[in-house]
């Protein structure tokens, strides 16, 4: 029933996605704001042939509360750019996808996309983008020119809810994937002439305005930059409820999701899909991948995971708790659970270490390795492209299609 | 072979500037490669470093500009956006200056700031910031901030913005990232707590980002109107001026280095830096023939014409480029050339200039506009470019140079093999580095705030 490789991304945060992560045996806290950390990090992953690994970003400090900031000093706090993170990423990879996170809500739509195109030139072809709407109020202050919801500690127990209030700000980001996507493609590949005999750079009717005027901003274009090696980046979003599922249908190439087991898993499959179909999506054109999250620690040795899991929940006070499964085992029990989750529909996971480095080794040396026995991932890169990972096709431009079109 | 510093001889200053945009880079070359392709940058960056140059620096523009309607086409189109760029440049390099032209127009000092820092941060303190800021609605019209800014508004928002990126580069100190597992202490109460109110700008809340390696990225700044050159004396580690003639480059720098006492700080507080082209060959007579090459190369007969329509806001497009200047007057009310900040003014004034210099000398549109491009500034065997180099920043002209070469990507290739190790045996320019941060390179203080650093917090820092 399933022959399709399995697809695997890793969630890079921090010291690890357990907040007292950074006190764990092989962590280096003192070191998180350095490139080589993340040098070390991304090449390890590479090591392991995953698909691609994403920077996790938010225009506010980190919090232990989902809406608002709060005043600990006990768990990492601070961090760098991810656009800025990911290509510094890019030379010293060849291979592996590098998705940041990029804000949409107080950010200039022009400057995350011409970020993204340039990432995708500096890494020829292997760069994603997680547009990411601000969903704290708090962080509305840090730039003064609008306000956003503030979340109650009622919304926050129920996702439906957050998406529901949140709904103008998701519509903004379509508007700004949009106008991202029309940017990648406003110069045709071959806008490019250098005909000498004509004095001509660029053949000017392969350049195009976009001219997008939606209801939040408008945008005349074209990109200042020529179109990136995949036509269009690998755009991707993490969602948990119906509206973001809107967002991701309408928008993304990638929807990461957080299924509890493999039902949960099916039912999101299903909700996922009414939501595309309610948007006219056709998903035989235009793929819509879908990852599913796992929070994980991992040993070779049984209930070694499990120990040390124990031992960081004591460290921060409280049990660890997360939007998305948290997995303790052995990476063959991972791979286990990978493989039946898969038959519910999903194209593959994007998990996040409980540790860092310790639990990305883990999966690189040791549920890597697993699958591969099982003949469910690759044993090389067959591709150099992010795209060409995940078997999805180079889209032409929008505005060649339509110059074919008219002619 | 490099001798030591020579006593009492100024240390000349180099950086680079990658071509493109506007008839610099001859695109037509043979061996003239992509100007956006990683592989470019790399090349160029680093054929700097290898130079042991202070910096390298982008350009920015954000909007493609236009000719009579329609996007202009005979010059290069097209850069990567700088800070990202440059971050990947940081990989590749290790000791060279990477400077970003960032817009204070069409930004928010929170995002700008934090970019810096996380460039400063993942290069180990090697950034630079050029702060420019646009009056320009024709570029606003990408942004959410759509419009302008008017004129007289520009350097108050730019010393505001300014202003506001050190206070949040000043809201961590350098040891508040204490990491101390053992007593569950990640980081000092309070770090990156920030409020600003001022005019153009009311923000507060918490920045994400710790302190920059370098306290402060350098600041550079290019303006040359009185209010420019007074922004620049108060603000700015590095000014970029356009005067490369000797003449004209003395006055400059006697005029801003004069304005520093004023604003509390020494000479040596600025470093000022003309840009300049280079056109180094075997012979000074090689030179001169390949200078002349190159600039007939920028100045295409269609270039030629559309330099002059930019000037006389009309279609010139009947006009033959070989053949004398257009006796009608320009029309003073149709801007043909949008995105460019030459020609906005005093139109009338160029033409009638241009025109009789050209009649005084017998010039076509085409060698009027080659010679009011200003040619080479320094062209000649390597030892003649070295000594004129080193002359003219011995005799108060400059600090050094942003050298911006007309091939990409190998325009600096013969620079730095063949003149670089001439200023190195004069003495004047450095044989290696012999620090790792801009500022160091450049001899200028690190802006530290209280420095409460912590040694297990520096782990891995350089």
């Amino acid at each position: 029933m399933t022959a399709s490789p399995l697809h695997l991304a890793v969630a890079l945060d921090g010291a690890g996605w357990h907040p007292a992560a950074w006190r764990a045996e092989d962590a280096r806290p003192g070191a998180l704001f350095t490139a080589q950390y993340w040098a070390d990090l991304v090449t390890e992953a590479e090591h392991g042939m995953l698909d691609f690994v994403t920077f996790e970003d938010a225009l506010g400090i980190q919090s232990a509360a989902f809406h608002r900031p709060d005043d600990r000093t006990d768990q990492v706090r601070g961090s760098l750019d991810a656009v800025l993170l990911a290509a510094r990423m890019a030379p010293l990879t060849t291979h592996i996808g590098l998705v940041p996170t990029a804000n949409v809500t107080h950010t200039e739509p022009f400057h995350v996309a011409t970020g993204i195109a340039t990432l995708d030139h500096a890494s020829k072809g292997r760069a994603g983008w997680r547009p990411q709407i601000a969903a704290r109020a708090a962080d509305a202050t840090h730039f003064g020119r609008r306000t956003t919801p503030q979340l109650t500690d009622d919304d926050v127990r129920d996702p439906e809810r957050i998406g529901r209030r949140l709904r103008p700000l998701f519509d903004e980001a379509t508007d700004v994937v949009e106008v991202a996507r029309r940017l990648w493609d406003s110069w045709e590949d071959d806008a490019e002439i250098r005909d000498a005999a004509t004095g001509r750079f660029i053949d000017r009717g392969k350049v195009h305005h976009i001219d997008f005027a939606g209801a939040h901003f408008g945008v005349r274009g074209p990109s200042i930059i020529p179109r990136p090696p995949q036509g269009q980046p690998l755009v991707t979003s993490l969602a948990h409820a119906m509206v973001p599922y809107e967002f991701a249908t309408r928008s993304c190439d990638v929807v990461y999701v957080t299924p509890h087991d493999r039902a949960g898993a099916a039912a999101i499959v299903a909700q996922v899909d009414e939501a595309a179909g309610r948007s006219g999506r056709d998903m035989r054109a235009w793929p819509l991948l879908r990852f599913a999250e796992l929070l994980v620690f991992l040993d070779a040795e049984p209930r070694a995971a499990t120990h040390r899991k124990t031992h960081l929940d004591s460290l921060d006070g409280a049990e660890l708790t997360s939007d998305a499964e948290v997995f303790t085992g052995t990476p063959g029990e991972l791979a286990d659970l990978l493989l039946d989750w898969r038959e519910a529909g999903l194209d593959g996971f994007r998990i996040r270490p409980g540790t860092l480095p310790h639990d990305l080794v883990q999966i690189t040396r040791g549920l890597v390795p697993e699958l591969q026995r099982r003949g469910a991932f690759r044993t090389a890169y067959d591709a150099t492209t992010l795209r060409g990972h995940l078997c999805l096709a180079r889209p032409n431009s929008r505005y060649s299609q339509e110059r074919q079109t008219r002619k | 072979m490099s001798g030591p510093p020579a006593a009492g001889r100024k240390q000349v200053h180099l950086a680079a500037q990658l071509p493109g945009i506007h008839n610099v880079t001859v695109w037509s070359d043979p061996r003239a490669r992509s100007q956006i392709a990683f592989d470019s940058f790399l090349h160029l960056a680093q054929t700097a470093e290898r130079g042991r140059f202070d910096f390298f620096f982008l350009a920015e523009g954000l909007r493609l500009r236009e000719h009579k309607g329609q996007l202009y086409d005979l010059d290069v189109v097209g850069r990567p956006d700088n800070l990202t760029q440059l971050s990947a440049l940081a990989a590749v390099t290790t000791r060279l200056g990477l400077a970003a032209t960032v817009n204070a127009t069409f930004n928010e000092p929170y995002e700008v700031a934090r970019r810096l820092a996380t460039l400063d941060h993942l290069s180990a303190g090697r950034t630079a910031w050029n702060v420019v800021t646009s009056s320009d609605a024709f570029t606003g019209e990408n942004f959410r901030r759509g419009g302008f800014l008017a004129e007289a508004d520009r350097y108050a928002r730019a010393a505001e913005f300014l202003a506001t990126a050190r206070e949040l580069w000043d809201s961590w100190a350098d040891g508040d990232v204490r990491a101390d597992a053992v007593a569950g202490a990640y980081l000092r109460p309070g770090a990156g707590r920030f409020a600003h109110r001022g005019r153009h700008f009311d923000i507060s809340g918490r920045f994400t980002t710790p302190r920059p390696p370098q306290g402060h990225p350098v600041i550079i700044q290019a303006g040359d109107s009185d209010t420019g050159r007074e922004f620049a004396a108060a603000e700015a580690d590095v000014v970029f001026s356009k005067y490369n003639r000797l003449d004209q480059a003395r006055s400059f720098y006697r005029d801003v280095k004069g304005r520093l006492a004023r604003h509390g700080r020494t000479p040596d507080r600025l470093k000022i830096l003309p840009t300049a082209t280079v056109v180094v060959a075997d012979s000074d007579a090689e030179a001169a023939a390949y200078a002349d090459e190159i600039t007939r190369a920028q100045v295409s007969p269609q270039t030629a014409i559309a330099h002059l329509e930019a000037v006389w806001g009309r279609d010139l497009s009947g006009y033959d480029p070989d053949g004398p200047l257009p006796d009608i007057d320009p029309d003073p009310d149709s801007l043909t050339l949008k995105g460019h900040s030459l020609f906005r003014r005093g139109r009338a004034e160029t033409a009638r200039r241009w025109r009789a210099l050209a009649e005084r000398r017998g010039l076509s549109i085409r060698e009027l506009v080659i010679e009011i491009s200003g040619g080479q500034t320094f062209v000649g065997a390597p030892r003649t470019v070295a000594d004129a180099i080193d002359h003219f920043v011995q005799t108060g002209g400059a600090d050094g140079f942003v050298l911006v070469p007309h091939l990409t990507p190998t325009g600096l290739d013969d620079f730095v093999a063949r003149v670089v190790p001439l200023l190195q045996e004069e003495g004047v320019f450095r044989p290696d580095y012999t620090s790792r941060t801009l500022r160091d390179h450049l001899g200028l203080p690190h802006d530290r705030g209280e420095d409460t650093a912590d040694p297990a917090a520096e782990e891995e820092a350089s």
